[in-house]
């Protein structure tokens, strides 16, 4: 590439936030270059297993007909486990069997990030694969390109949008963060296992392209860490998943390895998987801790997209691609109105933030904080509380000889000595502000558990 | 399923060189070693004179390392465009 060439744009990461931007910005006739670090788009990128598509319909309509998806999603169900006992609730729709699908597939992101950088390439886009960005070039206090590693060199542009991923190296050394502290990310670890198409749709009882996800919510399924497990149904595989916030995965000193092989071989996840053959092992890093941590994300002639600028509700929808297309398209928005004015300037392009806070994705960061918050205040909320509340619910059906009600007066005698015993043993400062609540939280653990669930309901709500 | 067995399911294609840099003083004093802990593909073990051993080959670029070390041991970089790990299921 010769160093005078200049493009209007240069995008950095052809993942979902990246070629989004490329591909409205092509569209709209500008000259775009989309610079990607792996052999084709998607040879780096790991998501749990949904891609959420309400943007990428309005982009491609009926994009499936075209696109590399598995299975569309028709339901989710949702398991709280404890080492020996299970609830679970689920929920799905036939209205989700019909176009848009409730607008979840699962896919393979190295098949599908192709396919999309192609539409993107197809716009008008230029895509350069094998390519390191190792820094931006700076003229003053305005970015004016990137700097590629190895023979590409310097390449410039009027405007650069980063959307390297959730390490973006670029976005510190621009300045506008720092590195992430451990309590700012989760780390998830996923096997991709391969099973005959009949197995998968029998064992989870799907026909055609149907499709489910299947939800652990922390408690055993991450040995009482933060996080959770995940299992996604490709056409004949499956996708397992467990994620692990790294603070508290840091301070319990379990190997993160080994959590992930425990949580395959637990009792109310390995017969989904049994018989299966793993045919690939990935770890990617996620932002969590949602609205509070969003750095700035723009600069002159810079703008920051997808994970790498944090948009990501990790909270409890575990939604991503479609927060990183929002940001991409509002990205393109921007730059699109900055072009307009001839004006690149942080001023100019602070539509790009007027744009994010319109839009769904802010305003569900936004209101997702406050249970992020209570995650961290109340562990026990979703570890110790959930062996109490599974323990409950099979009490209340558990068969003897004892008449209903004096069996559920046990079981409820039972739920209060567990909350208990679970009082009694945590130290002071731990999970208790000091010894006022301890003994409070040891004499009414009903109270406490239920004004627990209060404060929970008002985080979530 | 051990881990070396899966990362042998992977496709690869290594460098020569480390992309990440390990300054073996620092974390020989390191008092948590937490990097052998948390790497989910167990690139950093500690052998029995408290060093860390580290190897790159099976690195999936997670970044996590980098997360984890509070004591400025670690250098990290991407690999060189197109080296390093390939996913074709991910």
């Amino acid at each position: 590439m010769a160093d005078t060439e200049k493009f209007d744009v240069i995008v950095v990461g052809a993942g979902p936030a990246g070629t989004t931007a490329a591909y409205i910005l092509a569209k709209a006739g500008m000259e775009v270059l989309l610079v990607e670090r792996g052999s084709y788009a998607g040879a780096k990128n790991v998501f749990g297993g949904i891609f959420y598509t309400p943007i990428l319909n309005r982009l491609i309509p009926n994009f499936w007909e075209e696109a590399p998806v598995e299975r569309h999603i028709k339901g989710v169900k949702i398991f709280l486990i404890s080492e020996k006992n299970a609830v679970s609730i689920g929920v799905e729709s036939e209205l989700h069997n019909q176009p848009p699908y409730n607008n979840s597939f699962t896919v393979y992101r190295s098949k599908f990030d192709s396919w999309y950088a192609e539409k993107a390439q197809e716009a008008g886009a230029m895509l350069i694969t094998n390519t390191v960005i190792d820094d931006l070039l700076w003229d003053g206090n305005k970015v004016v390109g990137v700097k590629a590693r190895g023979e590409e060199g310097d390449v410039y542009a009027d405007v650069v949008i980063v959307a390297d991923g959730v390490n973006s190296l670029l976005a510190e050394k621009a300045g506008l963060r720092k590195k992430f502290k451990p309590r700012q990310i989760s780390l998830g670890m996923k096997e991709v296992i391969e099973l005959p198409r009949e197995v998968i749709e029998e064992r989870f009882h799907l026909s055609g392209n149907e499709g489910v996800e299947i939800k652990y919510i922390a408690g055993d399924a991450t040995k009482g860490i933060w996080g959770g497990g995940n299992i996604y149904t490709n056409l004949e595989t499956l996708s397992i998943v467990n994620w692990l916030s790294v603070e508290p995965l840091m301070a319990s000193q379990h190997k993160s390895v080994e959590l992930m092989e425990r949580f395959k071989k637990h009792p109310f996840v390995r017969n989904y998987i049994k018989g299966g053959k793993t045919i690939e092992y990935q770890a990617h890093l996620a932002p969590d801790g949602g609205y509070d941590f969003t750095p700035r994300y723009y600069n002159n002639g810079l703008l920051v997209a997808g994970d790498a600028a944090r948009f990501l509700n990790a909270s409890i929808h575990y939604e991503g691609t479609n927060f990183a297309m929002a940001s991409g398209e509002a990205a393109a928005k921007a730059v699109i109105e900055a072009k307009k004015k001839n004006d690149y300037s942080a001023r100019s392009l602070s539509y790009y933030q007027k744009l994010m806070n319109e839009s769904f994705v802010m305003k569900d960061l936004k209101r997702y904080r406050k249970l992020n918050r209570f995650a961290e205040a109340y562990p026990e909320f979703f570890n110790d509380y959930f062996d109490a509340i599974t323990q409950a619910a099979v009490d209340y059906f558990t068969v003897n000889e004892l008449p209903k009600r004096r069996q559920e007066f046990s079981m409820l005698k039972r739920f209060r000595s567990n909350l208990s015993r679970y009082h009694a043993s945590v130290p002071d400062g731990k999970h208790h502000r000091n010894r006022l609540t301890r003994a409070f939280s040891r004499i009414c653990p009903l109270a406490r558990f239920i004004w627990l669930c209060l404060r929970g309901g008002i985080a979530f709500t | 399923m051990n881990i070396d067995d899966k990362l042998a399911l992977n496709l690869y294609h290594v460098d020569r060189e480390s992309h990440i840099k390990i300054d073996q003083e620092i974390c020989y004093r390191c008092p948590h070693k937490l990097c052998t802990y948390l790497c989910p593909v167990g690139n950093y073990t500690q052998n029995g004179d408290n060093n860390v051993v580290f190897s790159w080959e099976g690195c999936l670029e997670c970044g996590t390392c980098r997360i984890v070390c509070d004591q400025g041991a670690i250098t990290w970089a991407y690999p060189k465009g197109g080296y390093g790990i390939s996913y074709r299921f991910s």
